[in-house]
């Protein structure tokens, strides 16, 4: 079995590695293109926002295919730019980077599959209702917002789509393990497996609010839901979500573009502690989306709010281990000083430099999220447009632009065609970088004037004196993005159609300044972080879930679109 | 001196302020929050609301002086407006909201002020300031509840002191 690590081999070997992988780099492509068909529909409703907040109705026109008007666009934006595209690449990228660690193709490709069908099916029969307006209850669906049930069946089935691509993990190490018993588990394959761990463990939340409070109630088995219930179920898998979408852009960020950089990763065992302190301290912490809420109790809110600070460390971690290995690379390049190693950086690599400019948005959204996560403070910014800037830098940059890096290498080494235009590449990953900073640094200021988030602003009867003189700004930010995608979708529909052929090797994984040798075995032994990972969701989840649950109300559904 | 241990002794400076400087955060949100009195809404009780029109307060929704400067707002969201959808009170005066929602979650937020809450049907949301500076104030359901979201705007209106109060 082959279980070396592709670097510096010959094109012939790297053809056989590929053809050993041929089913995995299907299904990884496949998933991929679903993502990114998703973003590309869904960023586009993202501008026609950002357009209307300006008075300009764009949803007039395309009225006699979508009815539902700017709540229905904003619906679909939501759904399916942080739901559809981000889980979609990830399985597709762990699919991939857990095969090519390990050296072993899936343990069952039947199973791969099935997870690949089982998640389409699912977007197939959520899509029917969010298309023909009956849906609109934005990514959330809070209840007693009541959707068509296809909606919450098919997100249910996406979710428990992803779930099988645990199994073939498990399987995978498994025989991995047979065949190497005493090495460590390679970097890339562990935190796969520790991503997907993390996310299994938290939609149990939002599994359980879909099949005993949403399902039944949207098919009329129940008289109504309870609200707050719902929201703590929702918010118990909501924020690691978060992690789940964040982790997989760190992977590439730890374990390819070190060695983009032309250097190293600086330490092995201090990623490793990072992503067991996600595993452990991602769940129970979901309440700091609930501080506004009635029906909790302050202590516990606190006490979430205590664990969201501890959250932030191994962020903090993580920024210092990639910077550091940045440095490992600008001074192997010959950077000198400081900082001035900084410009021996390879600025004209496409992949190494889009990931990098989301690493620099992703330092703010770091800082913003923790005003959020302080308690009182988000008293000033809960559900303003604050939060959307905030996650426009997360998730919208650090992920998506991340993920549009990695898709500069990992494209054309699935397709055998080499990238079309690495110039546009880069014009690109500059449009977004300056495009976002602009959208989400005036969203932010908007917000602490109060600028409610999730609201038609273009429509309202009387326009805030204060906002007035900033919306234009939004629009401006918005079709640089706009520009930024036309690009990247250009550049990928030419490389994929029109690309040279050629056999472009993967980039290979990255080596460590200090290996794996250096931390202890226990961190490659799941069993006793996933034990406390455990007691801290119970200890921070049964008080406050034993109450609600008892305290029950039945609110009836209502469809207010 | 060995690579590897100088390797060590960064990430050590990097880990203490790490750790420190959340802790210190921490401190002084606790401090805000349980000295200062900057507290957000916990737990005040549930409501039918389907019965919100006999069950007090909410039958009868309106501004109410307890004493000289004190005052209680209880307010209905309901799809697309606030009831009362306008307050008045003079400056000075210190207000506890007592906030639910007749069908679905809406939010209330008071500009420049810390009132933020989510108004939950079957919920009571209760926050108390002291408005301090005259001038109007929109209110925002700054939480989707449907096609009519955006329309669902109140105001407070903060008096020069002495002024006499009343509610609309």
């Amino acid at each position: 079995m082959a279980t070396a690590r592709v670097s510096g081999v010959s094109v012939a070997a790297e053809r056989a590695e590929v053809g050993v992988f041929a089913t995995e780099y299907r299904l990884t492509g496949l998933n991929m293109l679903i993502a990114f068909i998703a973003l590309a529909i869904g960023g586009l409703f993202g501008v026609m926002q950002a357009l209307q907040y300006n008075g300009i109705d764009l949803y007039k026109p395309i009225a006699p295919i979508l009815r539902g008007g700017y709540y229905q666009g904003l619906a679909l934006h939501g759904v399916l730019n942080v739901l559809v595209f981000t889980t979609f690449f990830i399985i597709g990228w762990l699919t991939f980077i857990t095969s090519r660690s390990l050296g072993i193709p899936l343990a069952s490709r039947a199973l791969g599959w099935t997870t690949f069908g089982v998640m389409t099916g699912g977007l197939l029969i959520a899509a029917l209702p969010l298309l023909l307006n009956n849906a609109t209850v934005l990514f959330t669906f809070y209840p007693p917002l009541k959707a068509d049930p296809l909606f919450y069946i098919g997100l249910t089935l996406v979710v428990v789509g992803t779930w099988l691509l645990l199994i073939n993990q498990v399987m995978m190490l498994r025989q991995w393990r047979a065949a190497n018993p005493t090495a460590r588990i390679p970097l890339p394959a562990f935190m796969s497996i520790v991503t997907m761990t993390m996310w299994v463990i938290c939609t149990f939340g939002v599994a359980t609010e879909m099949l005993f409070l949403l399902i039944p109630w949207s098919l009329g088995l129940a008289p109504g839901t309870d609200p707050v219930l719902a929201r703590t179920l929702f918010w118990f898998t909501g924020h690691p979500i978060v992690y789940f979408w964040l982790l997989p852009a760190y992977i590439s960020w730890y374990n390819f573009v070190p060695q983009q950089a032309g250097g190293r990763l600086f330490s092995d065992p201090m990623a490793r502690v990072s992503f067991i302190l996600f595993l452990i301290l991602s769940t129970p912490i979901g309440m700091h989306h609930q501080y506004t809420d009635p029906g909790i109790s302050e202590i516990w809110k606190l006490i979430h709010a205590i664990f969201t600070f501890g959250v932030f460390f191994p962020s903090l971690l993580t920024f210092f281990n990639v910077v550091a290995s940045l440095e490992n690379g600008g001074r192997a390049r010959g950077g000198k000083g400081w900082l001035v190693w900084v410009f021996n950086l390879p600025w004209r690599d496409p992949s190494f430099t889009t990931q990098t400019l989301a690493m620099i948005l992703f330092a703010f959204g770091g800082a913003g999220g923790l005003i959020n996560a302080s308690y009182n403070i988000n008293l000033v910014v809960h559900n303003t447009s604050w939060i959307s800037g905030h996650f426009h830098l997360t998730v919208g940059t650090a992920v998506t632009l991340s993920f549009m890096g990695i898709t500069y290498w990992l494209v054309p080494h699935l397709t055998g065609r080499r990238l079309w235009s690495p110039t546009m590449a880069l014009v690109q990953a500059w449009t977004w970088f300056v495009g976002m900073g602009i959208f989400s640094h005036w969203m932010h200021t908007l917000g602490l004037l109060s600028m409610p988030r999730r609201t038609a602003i273009g429509a309202m009867r009387e326009l805030h004196p204060e906002w007035e003189p900033l919306l234009p700004i939004i629009a401006v930010g918005a079709i640089i993005m706009f520009i930024s995608a036309i690009l990247y979708y250009l550049n990928m529909v030419l490389t994929i159609t029109a690309g040279k052929k050629d056999t472009v090797p993967m980039v290979p994984f990255a080596r460590a300044v200090s290996g794996p040798e250096d931390g202890p075995r226990v961190l490659d032994n799941f069993k006793p972080w996933l034990a406390i990972a455990f007691a801290l969701i119970v200890i921070n989840y049964t008080p406050t879930l034993i109450r609600l649950v008892s305290e029950m109300q039945f609110i009836p559904g209502i469809r207010s679109w | 001196m060995n690579r590897k241990y100088l390797g060590y002794l960064f990430e050590v400076a990097w880990i203490l302020p790490s750790v420190a400087v959340p802790i210190a955060f921490l401190v002084a949100i606790v401090i805000t929050a349980f000295a200062v009195g900057i507290a957000v809404p916990g737990e005040a009780g549930r409501i039918d609301p389907k019965a919100l029109n006999t069950t007090a307060p909410f039958d009868q929704p309106g501004l109410r002086e307890l004493a000289p400067g004190r005052y209680e707002a209880v307010v209905i969201a309901q799809l697309f407006n606030f009831s009362p959808g306008e307050i008045e009170i003079p400056a000075g005066s210190k207000v506890t909201f007592i906030v639910t929602s007749r069908d679905v979650i809406h939010g209330y937020k008071i500009e420049k002020s810390p009132i933020n809450m989510m108004v939950i049907p079957g919920q009571i949301s209760r926050m108390t300031t002291t408005f301090d500076t005259p001038g109007e104030y929109y209110i925002y359901c700054h939480e989707y509840c449907g096609a009519g979201h955006h329309l669902m705007v109140g105001k407070l209106i903060v008096k020069p002191a002495q002024t006499a109060s009343t509610n609309r």
